[in-house]
């Protein structure tokens, strides 16, 4: 089993759309969330997922392909 | 012996021991170092600091490192007082902070020194990061030093001359095809799976402290004071947080007065979530896709918005954003003024004072420190249409004639 740690940034159109849930039961993917916050434009999500590192991938590539900007935890990672 | 005490979650206050770990367990913010101020107030004086190296490792006390520092001269760069510039912007008490003036031409050296000594101390033998340019010519720089392995990553869309400023020191220089978003997933993923000390990552709360000697630094360069103004560039966001605490820990041990000074960031209007969030009142920086010159400062995702933006906040400051071409003409400003050949995140820096100073925010009498972070010379194509020479034969005839001078 494979952990990640992401952010997700929710456009407005996807703030309604249960995305993590959906990606818990279509993936096998435990999802869990640790900070959030979501505001009228905007909405933006810290969650750990933990699963099989190829329905991590696969999970964190359907979302993406939702619409939702998938970043590390960490923020970017290359510095000038 | 090191004051470092433990590592503390910048949210929530969890603590964990001095470690590789640069994430809090619980909520997965950033973790940075506590110190025992109460003992290091009593090991440590004003005296005992200017008896120093003229380097960054005069604050070795207040840096969280046990073993020997990896030193390879960073710090103690000049304060200038720039009247000339001070003239132009109608400032009567201005200074730079010329950070340019490092081993590898960044103030990345700093934060470097610190995360290199760490991660031999503890027991790395390999260091890593990803880089653009500055921070991987600072860590390969370091890890030549210490005699380290270190792996850079570079997107593969760099320009190739600042390949060259890297591979001088041959690291294992690898450049990742894809997007910069891919070249930071990647690095992620690294990061996790190997056992390297990833500078920026893992070592990253070490890495954050060395920053810190920047404030030191000012505010002993000017007589143990801090500035009433602070004018530096934003990238994650880390640097600006550090000077700030730089400076409060100084007050806190009672080797300044009270801080007031006002923190003002600056980011290139192509990449400013920073400043767009201030701007909107907000604490939470959004992504987003960084279009700008000034490279060395493109980050679309700060890891360190958040705390960026209270430190701005706090300190009554401000955040402003430049357009590349107010950019460029202030590293113009500034080397034809003070004769200081900044990169193009110099530039932002000095467009960024000269709008903060025009429209009153930053008064004509108030002690203002602008931070130059970077050297020009590696990034010159961004200004090369400025080359225009005199083209003479070799005679006196052809001088006077093409200059038009003369007896």
């Amino acid at each position: 089993m494979a952990k990640r740690q992401v952010m997700f940034t929710f456009p407005q159109r996807l703030i309604k759309e249960p995305i993590i849930y959906n990606l818990g039961q279509q993936f096998k993917v435990v999802t869990n969330i640790r900070r959030a916050d979501v505001a009228e434009s905007r909405g933006w999500v810290v969650l750990e997922l933990e699963g099989e590192e190829k329905d991590i991938e696969q999970g964190i590539a359907w979302v993406t392909a939702r619409g939702v900007r998938v970043d590390p935890v960490i923020g970017d990672i290359v510095e000038g | 012996m090191s004051y470092a005490r433990a590592l503390r979650c910048r949210k929530c206050g969890q603590e964990y021991p001095v470690q590789p770990v640069n994430l809090c367990d619980f909520c997965l913010s950033p973790l940075e170092v506590s110190y025992d101020y109460k003992a290091m107030a009593k090991g440590l004086s004003r005296e005992k600091i200017g008896q120093g190296p003229l380097s960054m490792w005069r604050y070795r006390d207040l840096l969280p490192v046990e073993g020997k520092e990896v030193d390879i001269g960073a710090g103690f760069t000049p304060l200038v007082k720039a009247d000339n510039l001070g003239r132009e912007l109608g400032l009567d008490r201005l200074y730079i902070k010329n950070d340019c003036l490092n081993p590898t031409y960044s103030f990345k050296d700093r934060p470097v020194s610190v995360a290199v000594t760490k991660a031999r101390e503890l027991g790395y033998d390999t260091v890593a990061c990803a880089s653009t340019g500055n921070l991987a010519a600072s860590v390969a720089a370091h890890a030549a030093k210490a005699k380290m392995k270190a792996y850079v990553f570079v997107p593969s869309n760099v320009e190739k001359g600042k390949l060259v400023g890297i591979a001088i020191y041959n690291p294992i220089l690898v450049t990742v095809e894809g997007s910069y978003d891919d070249v930071n997933r990647l690095c992620a993923r690294l990061a996790q799976k190997y056992h390297w000390g990833f500078i920026n990552i893992t070592l990253r709360p070490y890495y954050a402290e060395g920053s810190k000697t920047l404030g030191y630094e000012v505010a002993e360069q000017l007589g143990w004071s801090a500035p009433d103004c602070a004018v530096a560039p934003a990238a994650s966001g880390l640097l600006f947080t550090r000077i700030w605490k730089g400076l409060e820990e100084l007050s806190m041990l009672g080797f300044i007065g009270p801080v007031n000074t006002h923190m003002f960031l600056s980011q290139a209007a192509g990449s400013s979530p920073i400043v767009n969030a201030f701007q909107a009142g907000s604490l939470h920086a959004h992504p987003v896709e960084p279009n700008t010159i000034a490279k060395s400062i493109a980050i679309g995702n700060p890891a360190d918005g958040y705390y960026a933006l209270r430190v701005a906040r706090q300190s009554g400051g401000g955040a402003a954003a430049v357009s590349d071409e107010d950019l460029i003409a202030g590293m113009k400003l500034l080397a034809q003024t003070e004769g200081i050949f900044a990169e193009p995140a110099g530039g932002v820096v000095i467009a960024a004072l000269k709008k903060l100073a025009t429209s009153g925010i930053i008064k004509k009498n108030e002690l203002t420190v602008a931070f130059i972070t970077g050297a020009g010379p590696r990034t010159q194509e961004v200004v090369s249409d400025i080359v225009h020479p005199f083209v003479v034969q070799p005679s006196l005839e052809s001088f006077e004639e093409v200059l038009g001078v003369g007896v």
